[in-house]
């Protein structure tokens, strides 16, 4: 994209004779507005611009109301999702340029309550992800000095206990799982989700079997639970555009149909042991 | 763990189901809706009793019975959550019509190839 001709200031002071842009962003501040209305702004159109800089373009110089979440921004805090003419999308690694000269349209992640603007709510979130346990359970129990099935001792959590070794070949089996930010842009695309706001949802699977994955964790049957039920991995129906929306390469579909088959294998293992050992 | 549901049998079915349909029904496709009726196999494929023949041999009854059900198997899956996709309820009803109808079909061809 070139700046047009007349333009002869610099790209990073844009000036009002500049070619200019238009956000149309989901307002909703509870206690002014009675429901969520598109707003537009017209702003500077600067090549190089992410969107999070238009935002924060918006907040500095047009309406200092207007909220959304940001930290890092570049793709690492995973806090600037939101929807970009209907696509999740992280707002710090996406560009006017794509869009111009279009209006791009704002709004809040979707499938998920409006706290404020450009801000949902995470909870629900929060406590899904809590229940599939997101850590490594127990993770000297098959260290030199640790006994399999003791319970997790101050005293064997410590290097003396002796180091948990582990091959690049079994760091291959969940690495990418681990590379999740927990953005929501996932969540946001999953049809299921949107249906059914019970269903455990991409994220908090991936991350669920990044630790299944994982030689040092003992606590697959912990999870199992959560995993599971018939909202654990069951409501997934391989839609896909979750790894498609996904900033980080997670893949997903790709970990909730794997733990699917942990699922299917418990499941068939319960009819066929005898009670005491399921 | 206790099991609530019995999902992962339906869904065993429909990965096993999904497999065949990608690899085997194209070629049965081909076969019986192309080479067939457009006359292109060899001459045995058009006669009664060396076909009759062919379907009498266990392994070939095991393997009619392993494309058809399961095939079946995997689209009474995809109705059935395709029906919750497009806003249809998917009470007892729905699970039966669908899950029903393939195991009813299946057991249908179990007869058929047993007494065949
Ligand atoms: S899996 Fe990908 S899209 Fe989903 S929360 Fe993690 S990083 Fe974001
Ligand atoms: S600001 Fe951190 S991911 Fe965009």
């Amino acid at each position: 994209m070139t700046i047009p001709a007349t333009d002869n200031t610099s790209e990073t002071a844009p000036s009002k004779s500049e070619a200019g842009i238009t956000l149309e962003i989901l307002r909703y501040i509870p206690g002014t507005h009675s429901e969520p209305t598109f707003q537009r702004f017209e702003i500077p159109y600067v090549e190089d611009w992410s969107m999070l800089d238009a935002l924060g373009y918006i907040k500095d110089e047009l309406d200092s109301s207007l909220s959304y979440r940001w930290s890092c921004r570049m793709a690492v805090c995973g806090s600037c999702g939101m929807m970009f003419d209907g696509v999740p999308k992280l707002a710090c690694e996406t560009f006017l340029r794509d869009y111009y000269p279009r209006p791009i349209r704002v709004e809040p992640l979707e499938n998920f309550g409006i706290e404020r603007d450009l801000v949902i709510d995470q909870e629900p979130f929060l406590e899904k992800l809590e229940s599939v346990k997101p850590y490594i359970i127990d993770a000297m129990a098959n260290a030199p000095s640790g006994k399999p099935g003791a319970p997790a001792g101050h005293e064997r959590e410590t290097i003396q206990a002796g180091e948990n070794r582990q091959t690049p070949k079994e760091l291959a089996l969940f690495d990418q799982y681990s590379m999740c930010i927990n953005c929501l842009l996932c969540y946001s695309a999953c049809p299921q989700f949107g249906l059914n706001p019970a269903f455990l949802g991409p994220a908090a699977i991936s991350l669920a079997h990044r630790y299944n994955q994982d030689n040092r964790d003992q606590g697959n049957a912990d999870r199992a639970p959560a995993l599971n039920e018939e909202d654990g991995v069951w409501s997934c129906t391989f839609v896909g555009y979750c790894s498609e929306v996904c900033p980080k390469s997670v893949d997903p579909a790709s970990a909730i149909q794997q733990e699917k088959v942990r699922g299917a294998t418990d499941w068939a293992l319960s009819w066929l042991l005898p009670k005491g050992a399921r | 763990m206790r099991w609530k549901h019995h999902e992962p049998f339906f869904w065993s079915l429909f990965g096993a189901g999904g497999v065949i349909s990608a690899f085997c029904v194209p070629v049965m496709v081909l076969l019986t809706g192309f080479l067939l009726p457009l006359h292109l196999l060899p001459e045995a494929a058009y006669n009664y009793e060396s076909l009759h023949a062919l379907a009498q041999n266990l392994w070939v009854k095991g393997a009619i019975l392993v494309i058809v059900a399961l095939s079946l198997w995997h689209c009474a899956h995809r109705i059935f959550h395709g029906l919750h996709d497009v806003g249809v309820s998917t009470g007892p009803l729905a699970r039966t019509l669908t899950y029903g109808l393939a195991g009813l079909s299946s057991l249908a061809l179990l007869i058929l190839l047993l007494t065949l």
